[in-house]
Parts: structure tokens; C-alpha cells; sequence
């Protein structure tokens, strides 16, 4: 525990512990000292003097080293001749600030009197308007009238598109800073600068496209003025006028606490619309962050044309039609069920397949899971609290592209001292940040996580960690590959002494205190994770909280999935010949026409979804369910952590959510299921599934104080949004090992005039999910590209952003080629979900495509 | 007895042929309004039929009944509503829920709307109730046309018109 420092502020003593700054001392006994470029996620930099205090230090005598005393025996003060900035100074022992006598208030008023010397009079048509710092503070701390001349207010460029999503006002910005330093030290994508000195002073994205990143909507919540604004919600709403709906993202692993900002619209016909997708904070999960794929695709595949929608007569006729071909087929039924599903539909439908004697079947390329229930994080678990000695492990995972929260949560891991390993196949925006890159040929992934161990500071790494953690992805590797992967990953913990304290499966973790998992920044820099392990009873777990194995799953709620037993199967295909095939938000014959082959060869195909896919196209029985959106419902995300969401906008007409169409069918078939609040469900479920027990609506939706405090009346750190008082989920306990089975994974070796395609993940791909965010459609295009070596690509008689024919199984696909000189000269990256069907490696020719 | 009723008479009489008549012949005679009357609600437009709502929301949030309901766009340059970014894409005020109190007048930055001399409401249906824009916006000066207008870029770049020191 760091030292703790003794000051008073405005003659109220508090204790803080050493290095916390003189502004967010004041800020945890509610005092507000006013701020723009400060930002507690960020160094200080001091740039805008707007924290301006007069601090008094106690005096002493430099000949005797004893304090210099008053008269009346307190401590003499010594202040600096002018007023110093809050933000900068750390707090020392006897300090004495003062932040509201008549020098701090005229300096912090002079400050803004500057600032808005050149701030245009936008308040009524700016964005930020109603949530914005400057207002705030000019309101609260402003002097009436200006001093300077009206004639000399700066005029500048007032529509500036940084790139395609973040539009920027030079009139409006007070150069904080705020934004290029989330850039440069948070996202590690120094894309933005500052341009020019003093008041021409602007900023500038360098690179083409402008403004590439994929954290760029975060500058735009942390400008304190109106600067920075996103394309999507450019005079969307006035702030006040919006209604929050607490969610969780759906569009990857991690699981960003979101807020939906919601309204009613003429446009929508009065109904309900969402108008923006802000991050909700969530210091275990996405701190105050989330990625532009979150915030510009967060939502809009709910609203897309190709939504399933029915009359209510539509779908009890449906209903009774999929009730006839269940009570027919009984066993004979196959349920195929992605990790789209909420917890809740996923129980459901386990209870209905359970009561049908019918197979069950995870629809996913990514296996492993069985490892990841057993080895996975327990309650505790945050990745902020990683640190020195702590070890991670990334292995065939491209996180900034397959799970970017995850990315940017690692990497600020490795700069506190973690020791960030990363083993690819190719270079990864990782490797920038890694102790350790470990570089490998595709088909060698087992291969080489086997051989981390014997490596001289590698192995010393994984053995000697306080904590393990491992993530494992998918790419380049299908279902056989990653179940062999994280097997293999699984291995690694039984060689580092971390797995030998590893007791026996939790069964009480699950209600461990909200107050143990909120980290205070100064108990993160300060104590190890470990300290917690000895000070917990002997019948707890000794597995330290931060260790375990993650996989970096493609859906939100594969996770809980797993953890309910659900499996994927090994060869599809043949599983579903000739039987009744119940396809729940799953598109088996868009992602591969083996599968539709395999559909079309179902007696029956019953299609549960919320989008017109092609499985729904060629099934015979369609039941519209709503979208995560309309809904109540909890998703598990890869740490484990069970989040819950709420509805945001009112179910469309003529669907019904999942787990309420399960329940339905379920009825006809002579099941009672519960059907009528997925509250009544999670109360099964939790009696049910030693996982989830003591989980409970309750649980889920307790929040807690987190720091740093972030959204509040004051608004410094913007965001009208950020405040989470709806609950920062529960993380659930480990289950029993699963028996190891051997598998082995024979890597496949292009012969001549072959190639080797390799299956990766691309943030913006033309999935269900994504495809209908129109703002990302040029981010869409720039990644539907497959990547070759530059050598291959030269002897194909190739440039880079040339046509390439890729031939796979007799179906031909063009993309574009991009050149990484990472890879080997025999592969070929095929990015998922861009129109090749590809789940697993294969052999592919290649050609240039002849010029239409 | 008789003296009292020929005084009553006298004094009906002279009401009745001397005095100034009060009761007017409405609807076919209308009394002027003060000046200050608090009438229907008039969208303004500038000299050069642009409009002078931006589309800010402030009428709306100064509404004490919730009777206006703003949408706002972006302007272009070929297709420009009002000066600036932004304008009221939708706008609508509930005359039902209305209770001219004037506080939109007091909101708006840019005196777009103002409460007007008309008090003749009535509707046949709570929908017709619901004015549009379309209803509220007064017709384009003459000679000038109405929105949305081409113009050239970069004229138009202020909302909120300048006001170097504004007396109310």
C-alpha cells in the first residue's frame, strides 16, 4: 500500500495515498477545481492553466530541517508567488490548497475569459451543447463580460472532416490537447497533432485515410468542448433530450458496458429510435472506452431493411407450424444455436432440446471451449490489474481487429511492466508493445505454444508469473485448430507454478463482493493481484484471480454457451442430413455453401433469427425474434464476466425474444418453460447451472463507486452518459476440467502452384452484424482485401490493390491484394465473412483476375 | 313608483341610442390585438428567404408544456435551409398543448419564432392541432424564393447571427 499523504484542501483535512494530484484529491471529498485538459485516464500536461489554486506548502527551516511554526504552534505555510495548476502537482505531507479564495477564483476566471476570447457563440447548434465542459465551467466560473475585442475573435474553418466519422470545428477548439494524447498514449495511434502556434494553432490527422483508428470516436466523448463530433449523430439530438438505456455491446468478446442514447423521432412515426451509442464505464471491462465498430455498428444491423418482422397472427402461425415439425421429428431434431444468443434464450433452449432428447450444437468456427469454462478468469479478474510480474500470452489472436478493447486493455498492461508475449503468424498491432514476439509458420501454432516453455525467457516468463493469463484466437485456424490450440494453451498453466495453486473448481465465487473488484488507480500501481489470494479463507480457491484462459471468441455470448455445455460440432454437415434442423441466430448457409448443401438436405429447417440471412431464405418455418436491443437479457463475455442489458427501444411488431419463442414452441410441444421475463429465466438458470449460481438480476445490476468518477453534475470528464448505475455484472465460477483428449492438428503444406489460405478476422467485415452500419462502408471496402506476400505477389504478376482470383474448392472469389511481408510466401490471408466461404485452412490457387 | 321606472328607462334609452355600443358583431368584426398579444406562433424568415430557425431544440426546451418538437439536419450548399450547419428539419408545435406563454420567443438565439397576433384556432381533429412547419413558417419576401435555396459556398457559415452587443 502506498504512503499515505496528509493535506487540507479549503480547511478540510483528507488522506490520500502519495502521487494522487492535488485535483482528484479534491474531486474524492467534492470539491470541484475546474479542468479542461486534464483527464484522469491521462498524464497531466497542464496545458490549459484552468485548475489554478494557490497552494500552500509548510515551511521549513533549512539550517535545522525542523517546520517553521506560527505563533499559535500550526505549521507556517510557504506559497509559490503565483498560483499554481491543480492537475500537475501531486499532494505532499501538511499541503494546504486553497481553491476558492479570491486569487485562485480571479485566476481560474481570467483562464476563461481567455478561452472564450475566440469560442464561437455555437452553443444552440453544437453537438456538445447540454453536455459540455466549457458550458459548465463558464456558467459556473465565468465572469459576465469579456475584456477583449469583439473585432479580434478568431474566425476558423468550421467543418473539417478529420476522417470519415469525426468531423472537426478549429473554431470551437481550445487546444487541450485531449484528444492527440488518447491518441498517442491510450489508443497508441499517434494519428492526430497539433499544427501551427498559438492561435492559429489547429489540429491535424496525418496518414491517409485521415484519421485511422479505431478508438477515434473516444476523442470526441473526451473533448471538453464541441470540437471533435461523430458523423453519426451530427444534429441527432440535443443531449437533454435523450433517454439512456443501459446495454452491453454485441459485437465482440469483451463486452462494452454501453449506453443507448434513445428518442422519440417524427421521422420514426413518434415510435423510439436510437440516436447514438456511447460508452458506459465499467472499470473492469472497457474503462470509459469502446471502439468505432461498437459505437457506428453498435446497433444499426437492428434496424437494417432486412430485419424479419410478422403480423401477430404471422407468428403463431409460425409457431404452430414449428410446434408440428417438432412433435414429428422429437429426437430426430438438430438445434444449432450461436453465441448471439443472450444467457437466457441459450438456457431455454437447452431445456427444450433437453426435453426433446434432441442434439444440441454451438454454431461457431472457434472451438476450445471446454477449456475455457475450466481454465477461464474468476471473480476478481481485471485485466487493469495486470501489472509488473504479471505474464500475458497472446496467441493467434490479431485482438486490435478481433476484440480492440482487449487490444488497448493489454497494451496499457505492458506499458504498467506486464510481461505481453505474442505469438502470430503475422505481425499484429500487439507486437509494438510485446516483451516478447514469437513468430511462427500457419499449421505451427500448436507446435509452438508447446515449445514456449523450454525458451530461456519466455519460459522463465510463463513460469515465473504471479499471474497467467492467455488468450487464444482463431486466426488462421478453424474449429480443429483452436480446440488443439488452447488445449495446448491449457497445458501451459500445469508448467507455471500459478496452475499449482490451483484448488479445486469455485463453488461460492460467484457472490464474491463488488467492493473487492473496483480497483482504485492507487491500489493498481501499488498492490500486486496476489495480495488478495492470501488474505482468502483456506476453503476459497488459491487460483490467483488473474489467471486463466481466454478465447477471443467472434460473438458476444459464446462464453455462456460454453459454459452451459454447449458444444460445436466436429463435422456439421453430416450431423444435419435428414433431420429437422432448428437454426437459432445462426447463418450457416451464408457463411458456407457446404452448409447450405447440407440445410437443403434437412427434412425440415426451422430458422430463429432477426435478419432475412440465407438460412431463413431457404428455411421452411421463419419465427422473427427481436433484436438484443428491444429486449432484457445478460450476455457472458470472454472474461467470464456476466453483464446484463435492458431494452432500449420497444420490440417491433410480430417478434418476440428468443428465449419467449422458445418457451412458445416448447408449450406446443407439452413443455412448460418459462416464457414470460428473462428474470424468472436467470432464476432457473442459476439453480440450474452450478456456474451461475447466485447470479441474479439482482447481482448483476449492482453498481458500485468506480474511479475515477467520471459523468457526474459537473461534467468535466464530458459525457452525459458514462455514469453506470445499472450494474457491472457478475463473474462466474470455474467449472470441473474436462478430460484432456489427444488431439492432433496435421498442419496442411501447399504444394506447387498452391497456396495456403489462411482464415482472419477483420474488424470491419460484411457480417450480419456490421455490413449494415453504412458510415463504415469505406472502412468495409479497405478490409476486404487478402494479403500476400510481397514476393508472392510480384511473381503473380501483381502491384498491391491489384485483382486477385482466389480458387477454393471450385468457387472462385476476387479481392483486392495487400502486401505484409510478415507471412510466409506460400500463404494467403483471407479475411472472414467477406464473401469466400472459409472456416478453415485449405488449399487455394491463385491467379490474377482477368480485367473485366 | 313611476318616477323610478321612467329614470330605469331613461337610462336604457340613452344607452341604447347615445352611448358608445361595446358588443361587436364577431366573426364578422374583429377587434384588434395589443401589440404585445400572444397569439399563434409565425417561423421568420431573413430578407434573403432563408430561414431563421437552426433547428436548435431551445423553444422546445424552454417549453414548459412540451408542445414543440424539434428535428434538426445539415444544410448544404446546394440544398440550404437556413445559414449555418444546421436547420429544422421537422418542427412542430401542439396548438392544444400550447399555453402562449411566450418563454420560445424568450429561448430562440436567433428570433426565428415569435408569438403573433392570431388567435382563430380551431381544429376538427387533435391531429390538425399539430402544426407543421410548413404551417408556422411565413411565405419567402417577395422577389425572393423559398427554401431550400442554392447558394454560394462559404457565405453562409454562421448560425447565430452576430450580435456585437445585443440589447435584450
Amino acid at each position: 500500500m502506498a504512503k499515505l499523504i496528509n493535506l487540507t484542501i479549503n480547511g478540510t483535512p483528507v488522506t490520500v495515498p502519495a502521487g494522487t494530484l492535488v485535483v482528484d484529491a479534491a474531486k474524492k471529498i467534492g470539491i470541484d477545481i475546474p479542468v479542461f485538459c486534464y483527464h484522469p485516464k491521462m498524464e497531466p500536461v497542464g496545458m490549459c492553466r484552468q485548475c489554478l489554486v494557490e497552494i500552500g506548502r509548510p515551511m521549513v527551516d533549512r539550517a535545522t530541517g525542523q517546520p517553521v511554526l506560527n505563533e499559535d504552534g500550526s505549521p507556517k505555510l510557504q506559497f509559490m508567488p503565483k498560483l499554481e495548476t491543480a492537475c500537475t502537482n501531486p499532494v505532499s505531507e501538511g499541503m494546504a490548497v486553497f481553491t476558492e479564495t479570491a486569487k485562485a477564483k480571479s485566476g481560474q476566471k481570467e483562464i476563461l475569459e481567455l478561452l472564450l476570447t475566440s469560442h464561437p457563440l455555437d452553443c444552440p447548434v453544437c453537438d456538445k451543447g447540454g453536455e459540455c465542459p466549457l458550458q459548465n465551467l463558464t456558467m459556473e466560473h465565468a465572469a459576465d463580460e469579456s475584456r477583449f475585442i469583439f473585432d479580434e475573435k478568431h474566425r476558423a474553418e468550421k467543418h473539417v472532416p478529420l476522417g470519415d466519422l469525426i468531423f472537426l470545428d478549429r473554431e470551437r477548439c481550445i487546444q487541450c490537447a485531449r484528444c492527440i494524447r488518447f491518441q498517442d498514449i491510450i489508443a497508441g495511434e499517434p494519428v492526430l497533432g497539433f499544427y501551427q502556434r498559438g492561435r492559429n494553432t489547429d489540429i491535424v490527422t496525418y496518414g491517409e485515410p485521415g484519421f485511422d483508428s479505431i478508438f477515434s470516436g473516444n476523442t470526441s466523448d473526451i473533448c471538453p468542448v464541441g470540437a471533435l463530433t461523430t458523423a453519426d449523430f451530427r444534429f441527432g439530438a440535443r443531449p437533454w433530450e435523450l433517454k439512456q438505456a443501459a446495454s452491453v455491446c454485441s459485437q465482440c468478446p469483451v463486452g462494452c458496458n454501453v449506453t443507448f442514447n434513445v428518442r422519440r423521432e417524427a421521422k420514426a412515426g413518434g415510435g423510439y429510435v436510437i440516436k447514438r451509442v456511447m460508452p458506459r464505464q465499467n472499470e473492469q471491462v472497457n474503462e470509459i472506452w469502446m471502439c468505432d465498430k461498437g459505437r457506428f455498428a453498435g446497433y444499426q444491423y437492428t434496424e437494417a431493411e432486412s430485419r424479419l418482422m410478422a403480423t401477430p397472427a404471422g407468428l403463431d402461425a409460425a409457431v404452430g407450424q414449428a410446434v408440428a415439425k417438432l412433435v414429428e421429428s422429437q429426437s430426430e431434431t438438430v438445434f444449432l444455436a450461436s453465441g448471439r444468443l443472450a444467457n437466457e434464450d441459450l438456457f431455454t433452449l437447452k431445456q427444450l432440446a433437453a426435453a426433446l432428447h434432441a442434439k444440441t450444437y454451438l454454431y461457431t468456427q472457434h472451438g476450445g471451449g471446454e477449456f475455457t469454462t475450466a481454465y477461464g478468469l474468476t471473480s476478481g479478474a481485471d485485466l487493469g490489474a495486470l501489472g509488473k510480474g504479471d505474464t500475458v500470452l497472446v496467441a493467434a489472436s490479431d485482438l486490435y481487429n478481433e476484440a480492440p478493447l482487449w487490444h488497448l486493455r493489454l497494451k496499457a498492461a505492458a506499458q504498467r511492466g506486464a510481461t505481453l508475449i505474442v505469438a502470430a503468424a503475422r505481425a499484429t498491432k500487439l507486437d509494438e508493445f510485446a516483451s516478447f514476439v514469437v513468430r511462427y509458420a500457419y499449421g505451427d501454432e500448436v507446435a509452438t505454444i508447446q515449445a514456449l516453455p523450454a525458451k530461456d525467457k519466455i519460459g522463465e516468463a510463463i513460469k515465473n508469473a504471479n499471474n497467467l493469463m492467455i488468450f487464444y484466437g482463431s486466426d488462421g485456424l478453424g474449429l480443429a485448430g483452436t480446440t488443439a490450440l488452447a488445449q495446448s494453451c491449457a497445458e501451459l498453466f500445469s508448467i507455471s507454478p500459478v496452475s499449482q495453486l490451483t484448488g479445486s473448481p469455485v463453488s461460492q465465487s460467484a457472490s464474491f463482493p463488488v467492493e473487492q473488484l473496483t480497483g482504485k488507480p492507487e491500489d493498481r500501481t501499488t498492490e500486486q493481484p496476489e495480495d488478495r489470494t492470501t488474505e482468502q479463507p483456506e476453503n476459497r480457491t488459491t487460483r490467483k484471480s488473474n489467471t486463466g484462459l481466454i478465447g477471443v471468441w467472434s460473438t458476444p455470448n459464446q462464453q455462456g454457451a460454453l459454459e452451459m455445455g454447449f458444444r460445436p460440432a466436429e463435422n456439421l454437415a453430416a450431423e444435419l442430413a435428414g433431420k429437422t434442423v432448428y437454426v437459432i441466430a445462426a447463418d450457416p448457409a451464408g457463411d458456407d455453401p457446404a452448409l447450405a448443401e447440407a440445410l437443403k438436405a434437412a427434412k425440415t429447417v426451422i430458422a430463429q433469427d432477426i435478419l432475412t440471412t440465407k438460412t431463413v431464405k431457404l428455411a421452411d418455418v421463419v419465427l422473427p425474434a427481436a433484436a438484443f436491443t428491444e429486449r432484457e437479457g445478460t450476455y457472458t463475455n470472454g472474461e467470464r464476466r456476466v453483464q446484463r442489458f435492458y431494452p432500449a427501444v420497444p420490440t417491433r411488431p410480430g417478434t418476440k425474444a428468443d428465449f419467449a419463442l422458445l418457451a412458445e414452441v416448447a408449450k406446443g410441444c407439452g413443455i412448460a418453460l418459462e416464457g414470460r421475463s428473462p428474470l424468472l429465466v436467470m432464476n432457473r438458470l442459476s439453480t440450474a447451472e452450478p456456474a451461475f449460481s447466485g447470479v441474479s438480476y439482482e447481482t448483476l445490476s449492482q453498481p458500485a463507486e468506480q474511479w475515477p468518477l467520471i459523468g457526474r453534475s459537473d461534467l468535466y470528464y464530458g459525457g452525459t452518459s458514462y455514469e453506470n448505475k445499472l450494474g457491472l455484472g457478475v463473474t462466474l465460477a470455474l467449472q470441473p476440467k474436462a478430460d484432456r483428449q489427444s488431439s492432433t492438428v496435421s498442419g496442411l503444406r501447399p504444394k506447387e502452384n498452391e497456396f495456403l489460405a489462411v482464415p482472419v478476422t477483420k474488424l470491419y467485415d460484411l457480417g450480419a452484424t456490421v455490413a449494415p452500419a453504412k458510415l463504415l462502408s469505406a472502412h468495409i471496402e479497405r478490409s476486404a482485401v487478402a494479403a500476400l506476400h510481397p514476393v508472392t505477389v510480384e511473381k503473380l504478376g501483381l502491384g498491391a490493390g491489384d485483382q486477385l482470383s482466389v480458387e477454393i474448392n471450385g468457387a472462385q472469389f476476387t479481392f483486392r491484394a495487400a502486401l505484409d511481408a510478415s507471412i510466409s510466401t506460400g500463404v494467403v490471408l483471407i479475411p472472414r465473412s467477406m464473401g469466400l466461404a472459409i472456416s478453415a485452412p485449405a488449399l487455394v490457387k491463385l491467379h490474377a483476375a482477368e480485367k473485366a | 313608483m313611476l318616477k323610478e321606472f321612467g329614470k330605469g328607462l331613461g337610462t336604457i334609452l340613452r344607452a341604447l341610442f347615445f352611448e358608445k355600443k361595446v358588443t361587436i358583431q364577431y366573426p364578422e368584426q374583429t377587434r384588434p390585438v395589443a401589440p404585445r398579444y400572444r397569439g399563434r406562433h409565425v417561423l421568420h424568415r431573413y430578407d434573403n428567404g432563408l430561414e431563421k430557425c437552426i433547428g436548435c431544440s431551445l423553444c422546445a426546451a424552454a417549453c414548459p408544456s412540451d408542445a414543440i418538437f424539434v428535428e434538426a439536419s445539415e444544410n448544404t450548399d446546394e440544398k440550404r435551409f437556413s445559414p449555418g450547419e444546421r436547420y429544422a428539419s421537422t418542427y412542430e408545435i401542439n396548438m392544444l398543448r400550447c399555453i402562449y406563454c411566450g418563454f420560445c420567443e424568450d429561448a430562440c438565439p436567433t428570433e426565428a419564432i415569435t408569438l403573433e397576433h392570431q388567435y382563430e384556432l380551431s381544429f376538427t381533429d387533435r391531429r390538425d392541432a399539430i402544426y407543421t412547419k410548413e404551417r408556422l413558417i411565413e411565405a419567402a419576401p417577395q422577389g425572393m424564393s423559398a427554401t431550400p435555396q442554392v447558394t454560394e459556398p462559404g457565405k453562409f457559415t454562421r448560425s447565430v447571427p452576430e450580435m456585437r452587443d445585443p440589447q435584450d
